[in-house]
């Protein structure tokens, strides 16, 4: 089961929705893991034909799957990274009416969506959906250091090794969650980790 | 006090540009600097209209950033309720009036790559501001300005004069019309598009953009209503503790104002939300005139919003 239904938070913490198709010429739909379970889910031959679907498996096995749905076109891309030159350019050339689709983990999602939004359009313009890891992109406090794919509470920064509390406080602007030292006032006195919704 | 605060101002300049459009430049009677503004803003006008005061918002059309002027163009209405002639007829040069603080219900948004404005007649006044202030930032914009003729076309000159490149005009004695679907399906990822005229253009400009499937938050407009006239009816004012009868050619807000009750208000034109007022009872049928409520809220008949909306029936209690 691909989907995880988060627990209710502050205002600061992004809503994540549910994929529909929306009328338009022009489609970009990107798909990072299980997220290729929410493209397959509302898939038809009509909405494929226009649609530019970006792949990035990160261990997954889709690819053969969502290239018999007969997109326009399908790029598979190792990771987030080597698909962001092809993410920018569609976004350049694209016109008004483009329809854009997200769906996979937070971090795929917020960064992608930073994409969009440098080009001009809106953030509540773009559709999204939650699949697959519930880990978050993590931005320390401290060093600044973003730490990819975090699923426990308290973890340790990629960056500068503090012990980092995951909070619900999100930044748009860094596609990131912030991360704030846990033992700040009693250095060592670092609870055991958990996984971050236990 | 309700509305946005105000200021005494002269008129200092009275310009007819053609048949039916006027600009009038105020200043400030103590001398002092006007506030600046962001393209978009509009300025209520107060007019001592014998016994009865209006209050008629305006779109600035200066410099924003211009703090020794503000200045308007008025479009005479010979079948409105009467602002426009008042401005047009009975305004001298050297009276003093009252305005208010600009307030700004259709501001650029920022964060468009390009502006891609359309204009239909008088409908060119705020975009005056917004080419100022683009033009100040290094913006990116494209105007598409459609009047009846040439001769009524407003500031067209001054436009293709200082922007030959990013105005262009339409005539309908020419049968010229904007290629609205080319137009917005060439439109690059990133563009807002701003649409001030007639209400049917502006249903036509969002319909249009809704069919391509451009997002509700790219497509901005601005419509003033007036308030119409209609039938006369009463209303018990809860708070008050008032009864008062509502004139067919004057609206619930303004009855209300002329019983001495102060009610809040910003655009007088069913757009800002601000008179947005609780209803405790009714036996009959709304008016919903505003864009302000939604269609479930307008169904409810809880809310009604006193500047452009009316009443039909027996009686009408509101929390006021």
């Amino acid at each position: 089961m691909s989907k995880f239904e988060f627990p209710k938070s502050i205002a600061s913490r992004p809503v994540w929705g549910t994929l529909e198709v929306r009328s338009g010429e022009h489609h970009l739909m990107i798909a990072e893991a299980e997220g290729a379970e929410a493209v397959i889910d509302i898939a038809t031959p009509d909405l494929m034909a226009k649609t530019h679907l970006i792949y990035i498996p990160k261990g997954t096995d889709f690819s053969e799957r969502l290239q018999a749905l007969n997109p326009a076109q399908f790029y598979e891309g190792p990771s987030y990274a080597a698909a962001l030159h092809r993410i920018r350019r569609v976004l350049e050339d694209a016109h008004m009416g483009l329809q854009v689709y997200l769906t996979g983990t937070e971090g795929m999602m917020g960064q992608a969506m930073n994409e969009v939004m440098a080009v001009g359009l809106p953030h509540t313009a773009v559709q999204t959906e939650h699949r697959g890891s519930v880990a978050r992109r993590m931005q320390c406090v401290h060093c600044k250091g973003v730490t990819e794919d975090v699923d426990v509470d308290p973890f340790v920064c990629a960056h500068c090794g503090l012990n980092l509390f995951v909070r619900d406080h999100y930044s748009r602007r860094l596609a990131a969650y912030q991360g704030v030292r846990v033992d700040a006032e009693d250095h060592g006195n670092v609870p055991e980790p958990k996984g971050i919704y236990e | 006090m309700s509305g946005a605060e105000k200021i005494q101002v002269k008129v200092t300049e009275i310009t007819p540009l053609n048949e039916l459009v006027t600009r009038f430049r105020f200043e400030r009677v103590d001398g002092r600097q006007l506030p600046t503004f962001s393209g978009g803003a509009h300025t209520v006008v107060e007019m001592q209209d014998g016994g009865i005061t209006r209050l008629n918002p305006y779109s600035l059309m200066s410099d924003p950033f211009d703090q020794s002027s503000y200045t308007i163009s008025v479009r005479r209405d010979d079948q409105g309720r009467g602002g426009s002639l008042f401005m047009h007829r009975q305004v001298k040069l050297g009276d003093e009036m009252t305005i208010s603080y600009p307030v700004n219900l259709f501001s650029l948004d920022l964060r468009a790559r390009k502006h891609l404005f359309l204009a239909g007649g008088i409908g060119i006044t705020p975009f005056l501001a917004q080419i100022k202030q683009l033009e100040l930032l290094h913006g990116h914009w494209e105007l598409h300005y459609a009047c009846r003729n040439q001769a009524l076309a407003s500031y067209a000159d001054q436009l293709t004069g200082r922007h030959p490149i990013e105005t262009h005009l339409y005539y309908d004695d020419q049968s010229q019309a904007i290629d609205l679907e080319n137009l917005l399906s060439g439109q690059p990822l990133g563009t807002h598009v701003y649409v001030c005229g007639p209400k049917g253009m502006i249903d036509w400009v969002r319909s249009t953009a809704a069919a391509e499937g451009w997002p509700e938050d790219c497509v901005h407009y601005e419509e003033f209503l007036a308030p119409q006239p209609g039938k006369p009816f009463e209303v018990r004012l809860a708070s008050s503790d008032k009864v008062i009868h509502v004139g067919e050619n004057e609206s619930l807000l303004e009855a209300i104002e002329r019983e001495g009750v102060d009610a809040p208000y910003l655009c007088r034109g069913g757009a800002c939300g601000q008179c947005e007022t609780v209803v405790l009872d009714h036996d009959g049928n709304f008016v919903h005139r505003d864009h302000w409520l939604t269609d479930e809220e307008k169904a409810a008949g809880k809310k009604i919003m006193p500047c452009v909306s009316r009443f039909e029936g027996k009686s009408l209690v509101l929390d006021r």
